[in-house]
């Protein structure tokens, strides 16, 4: 019975490329991997938009919206339908081919990432062995998509904002990928089936053995989701269409549906990015503890990632839009540091599980924990004191 | 440490969240237009015609004088008398248009009439897809029953109700001493209630 359920995808797919002659199996393999990611994530990006508007309002003690079909629910396909319908404006003086194809370069290289993506037991549409890489890799692409919005747009507003997004993307893709590194050094693997495989059993016969009870790894994982909410341009790090100085940043000369493929496309980037910390730190598709490994794989999948949706919704609901100066200060004076640091916790974590003494598990645990947090709260300390990153004083010079 | 201040802000969010399901007082959305505020007392948005009785034009209490057209200052008042087959003018306005594309709801009107004839209405859903005759409103549109008048605005109306009655009680004695030292019967114009 779990089998059926667990597998239940998998087997799918394999009826149906069996179903097809021998000729054809090669080509609609991968093709029915593609649709299938294509189809529930874009159902996924719908369903996030309501929920994240919904959600939004009531933070803000507002209903939300609620006027399209019973308690608003059709509001995503409205909007769908208003992207799509809404006059697609070029200004004379853009680049139009570059114009043109930065929506595509955007969405591509997010809908590669999800190839190496395991979302349950053998769901996985591409087992590479740099699987870790080849996402960093597709990642990437991203900065050149919104560098040439900007360029093509031929406006001083775009081209800023492509300009900021740059110098973000760039800066906060260090302690994201330094993030990873941890994992990957005690992994000894970039796949990220190995990855997820070295996440299962459990500690004293209940937890799960996910790198995230590691204090090393909780330590990574918060600064690898700061850095992804930084990559993905998610609120508070969505200065690059920051409205109030820059209108909508390289967004600025987009109209209906290729500003919708932006807007798709980031979503899409944010999904694929808690995916991929759901793989590293929080176990993949296994259960949390061990009474509860008789539901799907793909069902926990799930269940982490709307929990990580939910909580990117909670995020931009509660703060505030940072400042350009403190963002790069962010990154480069306190998240870098942190996490150079973070990778010698590791490697102290890896030397020390020979540790064969009365209470060497929690000597070990208090220990790691100890090396992370008085450097964090001294470099803190430092940092809010001494070099501008604290709120500022003004004072009236008679 | 660093970092409380984030953790403070999401636990207020977190409540806010919670708090607009179940708390109402939270939650102060109020969902125009399947529900509606109640107007304040005060709220005023243009000038109405009160009538007295049933008939809106036979009760119209206002008698032309013209005051609210001179002292309106955008000039969006236009009154014509109404006069009979000999020219001579009825105390009656034969037109009487507000233009409320510029009525700037000064109340200046209301202040100088000296019959409170014009009074504030609160209606306020006046949008028309006929942005010249539609915002042109004549006196048929205009004239409100006292009633309304005192359904929209209870404190004032009792007060001008007061004061009419008032007027009428002492135009009626007068009226009655007259009669008493002339026999000649007085025409009495009193105003109805
Ligand atoms: S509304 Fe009042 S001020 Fe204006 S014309 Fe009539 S009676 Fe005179
Ligand atoms: S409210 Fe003011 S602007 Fe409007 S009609 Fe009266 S006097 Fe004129």
């Amino acid at each position: 019975m779990f089998e059926l359920f667990d597998q239940l995808f998998v087997n799918l797919k394999h009826a149906v490329v069996g179903a097809l002659p021998e000729g054809w199996r090669g080509l609609a393999s991968p093709l029915i991997s593609a649709a299938a990611i294509l189809g529930v994530f874009a159902s996924l990006f719908a369903l996030t938009v309501l929920v994240e508007r919904k959600g939004l309002g009531r933070i803000q003690n507002r209903p939300g919206p609620n006027r399209v079909g019973p308690a608003g629910l059709l509001q995503p396909l409205a909007d769908f339908i208003k992207a799509l319908t809404k006059e697609d404006i070029v200004p004379v003086s853009a680049d139009k081919v570059l114009h043109f194809l930065a929506p595509v370069v955007m969405l591509a290289p997010v809908l590669l990432a999800y190839a190496v993506l395991p979302f349950g037991r053998n769901m996985v549409a591409v087992d590479f062995d740099a699987g870790l890489l080849f996402f960093f890799a597709a990642g990437a692409c991203v900065e050149l998509a919104v560098f040439m919005a900007g360029w093509s747009s031929h406006n001083k507003f775009s081209l800023l904002g492509a300009m900021r997004a740059i110098a973000q993307m760039i800066s906060y893709e260090l302690p994201l990928i330094l993030a990873t590194l941890g994992v990957v050094m005690l992994v000894g693997s970039l796949s990220l089936e190995d990855i997820v495989d070295s996440q299962a059993g459990h500690h004293w016969g209940w937890l799960a053995r996910w790198w995230v009870f590691t204090p090393w790894g909780l330590a990574a994982f918060v600064i690898f989701l700061i850095a992804a909410t930084a990559e993905s341009n998610r609120a508070p790090f969505d200065l690059p269409e920051g409205e109030a100085e820059l209108v909508a940043g390289h967004l600025v000369e987009y109209s209906g549906f290729k500003y919708a493929i932006f807007f798709i496309a980031e979503y899409l980037g944010l999904f694929a990015v808690s995916a991929l910390a759901i793989t590293l730190f929080l176990g993949g598709w296994h259960a949390p503890v061990a009474g509860l490994d008789w539901l799907p794989s793909w069902f926990w999948f799930g269940v982490k990632l709307a929990g990580f949706i939910v909580f990117f919704i909670w995020v931009r609901g509660t703060l505030p839009r940072v400042r350009v100066d403190h963002l790069m200060g962010f990154a480069w004076k306190f998240l870098l540091p942190l996490v150079l640091w973070n990778l010698v916790v590791a490697a102290v974590w890896w030397y020390s599980r020979g540790w064969a003494f009365a209470g060497a598990g929690i000597l070990r645990w208090v220990g790691c924990a100890a090396m992370i947090l008085i450097p964090y709260s001294l470099l803190g300390r430092a940092l809010y004191t001494r070099h501008g990153l604290g709120p500022r004083t003004y004072r009236l010079v008679a | 440490m660093l970092g409380s201040g984030i953790v403070k802000g999401f636990v207020e969010t977190a409540r806010n969240f919670v708090g607009s399901f179940h708390d109402p007082e939270r939650l102060v959305t109020i969902e125009y237009p399947d529900e509606r505020q109640e107007l304040p007392e005060n709220s005023r948005n243009f000038p109405m015609l009160v009538y007295d009785g049933d008939d809106p034009m036979k009760g119209l209490r206002c008698v032309a004088c013209k005051i609210c057209e001179k002292e309106c200052p955008p000039q969006c008042i236009y009154i014509e008398v109404e006069r009979d087959a000999k020219g001579k003018a009825l105390k009656h306005p034969r037109i009487f248009d507000l233009d409320i594309s510029v009525c700037m709801s000064c109340q200046i009107c209301v202040e100088v009439c000296p019959f409170d004839a014009i009074k504030m209405d609160t209606a306020f859903e006046l949008s028309t897809d006929n942005r010249f005759g539609g915002l042109l409103l004549n006196k048929h549109q205009l004239a409100k029953p006292n009633s309304y008048y005192r359904a929209i605005h209870p404190l004032e109306a009792a007060e001008v109700d007061e004061r009419l009655a008032a007027e009428q009680a002492k135009a009626a004695a007068k009226a009655k001493a007259a009669a008493a030292k002339a026999p000649a019967p007085a025409a009495v114009n009193a105003v109805a209630t």
